[in-house]
């Protein structure tokens, strides 16, 4: 029963991760830009959830309400202001404006919000749980997980579902092309940036109720966001819920062997899948 | 009389150091049919990626309606109703053909052309609108590409090597389709190496050669001798 436990509690972790890598998922896909500073951006939307639950008295839950759309904005000008300037036939320009847009998001948090741990107060929803036989669950992460399956669902749909999804996909096969039906692929990428900071914004939130965080802990989340999509394969968004729900069961799995193993375990798991599977275990599906 | 509907003014354009075009000078009235034939390098590319906005020109080189256009961004020119059916084909793998068409159409410009006019004039795409463009033979993929610019209902509409690679049976159907499209009053020009076609489906012509016009007229009448010479720079 303890191993069923893990691995259902694993599973609930990994619609966590799955949140973490979708943003990382879509930008790859939309513009081939690997962005170093996605976790720190899902740390800097932890805080700044908390602001604003500081500010206002909101639940959390509720302080998505103005978290989505601000780091939507926030994504959009980012991509306009900076990212789009970087983007070319060179893959190395994004990545070290990112990796410096990591370094100045970490220290800007440090800045201003200290290098005490933060955590957001939920009341009951942190303790609440209800069990189905002998497994008790946590309605947070039962919730955490129904998010994750929402989000991926919702992403799926506007891809393949609606003309902006359609061009999109448009502008990632052929920018030149997509050039020709009249889209503009700088505010096609400032649009694809803003849906997955939204995301983002979702992910940060849903994190600092789970757990305390500080603005040195992005790294990790990129970590386990890039591992997620890895497993599932590029491009793929259910294939990054599934990658991530792997990720997660390795850690719970290997934490039920030894607490230390936990981290490593999730690695291993991931170390193997690149290493019999290097495209990941669901390659991009088409339509 | 009113200015062209196109006005190509020493048009120069460059890839870094090498420069594809030479100071061309070209009208196209509206409604009109333009051929331009030339051998291969002779800049015939280059001139439908000037105009239709992929490649960046001087602003007065390309005068659209009397509006400089040369510096314009692609989608930007795509808007004023210039589409362009690139060479090679170059659909969207990852849309059907259904969606490849629906793309051309986004900018919602009115006019004859839709989703059903498109499958009345190529009714095997209606049959295969939910298949990926990429299942398609390269006839039907050219028939796409088309029906994508024609959504768009362009004023004037580029066709480049409009016949590469296809098959000479494929070739001649879509030549059959092409004055219903014309018909409509849409402008177009049509770049082709096969230059007995290119005579009979156009008003005027130009030839191309090492990217400088070397030769203007009428299609019709134009004579065979003054067309090698063009072609081939002999003297």
């Amino acid at each position: 029963m303890d191993w069923v436990n893990a691995i259902v509690q694993g599973t609930l972790l990994g619609g966590l991760y799955a949140l973490f890598a979708a943003g990382l998922s879509l930008i790859f896909g939309v513009m081939r830009l690997v962005n170093i500073a996605h976790g720190d951006l899902i740390i800097f939307s932890a805080y700044l959830g908390l602001t604003v639950v500081m500010a206002t008295g909101l639940h959390p839950l509720l302080a998505l309400i103005i978290a989505v759309p601000a780091m939507a904005a926030i994504g959009y000008a980012l991509q306009r202001g900076i990212l789009n300037h970087t983007l070319g036939d060179d893959l190395l320009p994004p990545l070290l404006v990112t990796f410096g847009l990591s370094v100045i998001l970490q220290n800007g948090l440090l800045e201003v919000y200290t290098a005490d741990p933060q955590k957001m107060d939920a009341g009951v929803l942190e303790t609440a749980s209800f069990s189905i036989g002998d497994l008790q669950l946590g309605v947070l992460p039962v919730l955490t997980f129904g998010v994750a399956v929402a989000v991926i669902a919702s992403l799926q749909w506007v891809f393949y579902r609606t003309a902006m999804g359609r061009a999109f996909r448009a502008v990632s096969d052929n920018q030149e092309i997509a050039q020709l039906m009249g889209l503009n692929r700088r505010h096609i990428f400032g649009l694809a940036m803003a849906l997955a900071l939204a995301v983002t914004a979702v992910a940060g939130i849903l994190l600092g109720i789970r757990t305390s965080f500080d603005p040195s802990v992005g790294g990790g989340r990129l970590i386990f966001g890039f591992e997620a999509v890895i497993i599932g394969g590029l491009g793929n968004l259910w294939g990054t819920l599934a990658g991530g729900v792997i990720l997660g069961v390795a850690q719970t799995i290997g934490a039920k062997i030894d607490p230390g193993w936990q981290i490593l375990a999730g690695h291993i798991a991931f170390l193997i899948v690149l290493a019999i599977r290097p495209q990941g275990l669901f390659p991009r599906i088409s339509g | 009389m009113a200015d062209p509907l196109l006005q190509i003014t020493g048009l120069d354009a460059h890839y870094n150091d090498f420069q594809a075009l030479y100071g061309v000078d070209m009208h196209l009235d509206e409604g009109e049919v333009l051929a331009i034939i030339g051998s291969n390098g002779a800049g015939k590319t280059t001139l439908m990626r000037s105009i239709s906005g992929l490649m960046t020109n001087g602003a007065a080189q390309l005068q659209y309606r009397g509006q400089p256009i040369g510096s314009l961004r692609a989608d930007q020119v795509a808007g004023l109703g210039i589409a362009l059916v690139p060479e090679g084909r170059q659909l969207f793998p990852s849309l059907s053909v259904e969606e490849n068409l629906l793309i051309g159409g986004r900018l919602g410009r009115t006019g004859p052309w839709s989703l059903q006019t498109v499958f009345d004039l190529f009714p095997i795409l209606e049959e295969r609108r939910t298949v990926p463009s990429t299942s398609l033979s390269g006839g039907q993929q050219q028939m796409v590409a088309i029906g994508r610019a024609l959504m768009a209902n362009p004023v004037l509409i580029l066709f480049d090597e409009i016949s590469l690679g296809l098959a000479p049976v494929v070739i001649k159907s879509i030549y059959n389709a092409l004055p219903n499209i014309v018909g409509k009053g849409m402008s177009a020009m049509i770049v082709e190496q096969d230059i007995s076609k290119a005579l009979s489906v156009s008003n005027r012509v130009y030839c191309l050669q090492e990217g400088r016009v070397s030769l203007e007229g009428a299609s019709q009448g134009i004579s065979r001798e003054s067309i090698s010479h063009a072609y081939f720079g002999i003297k």
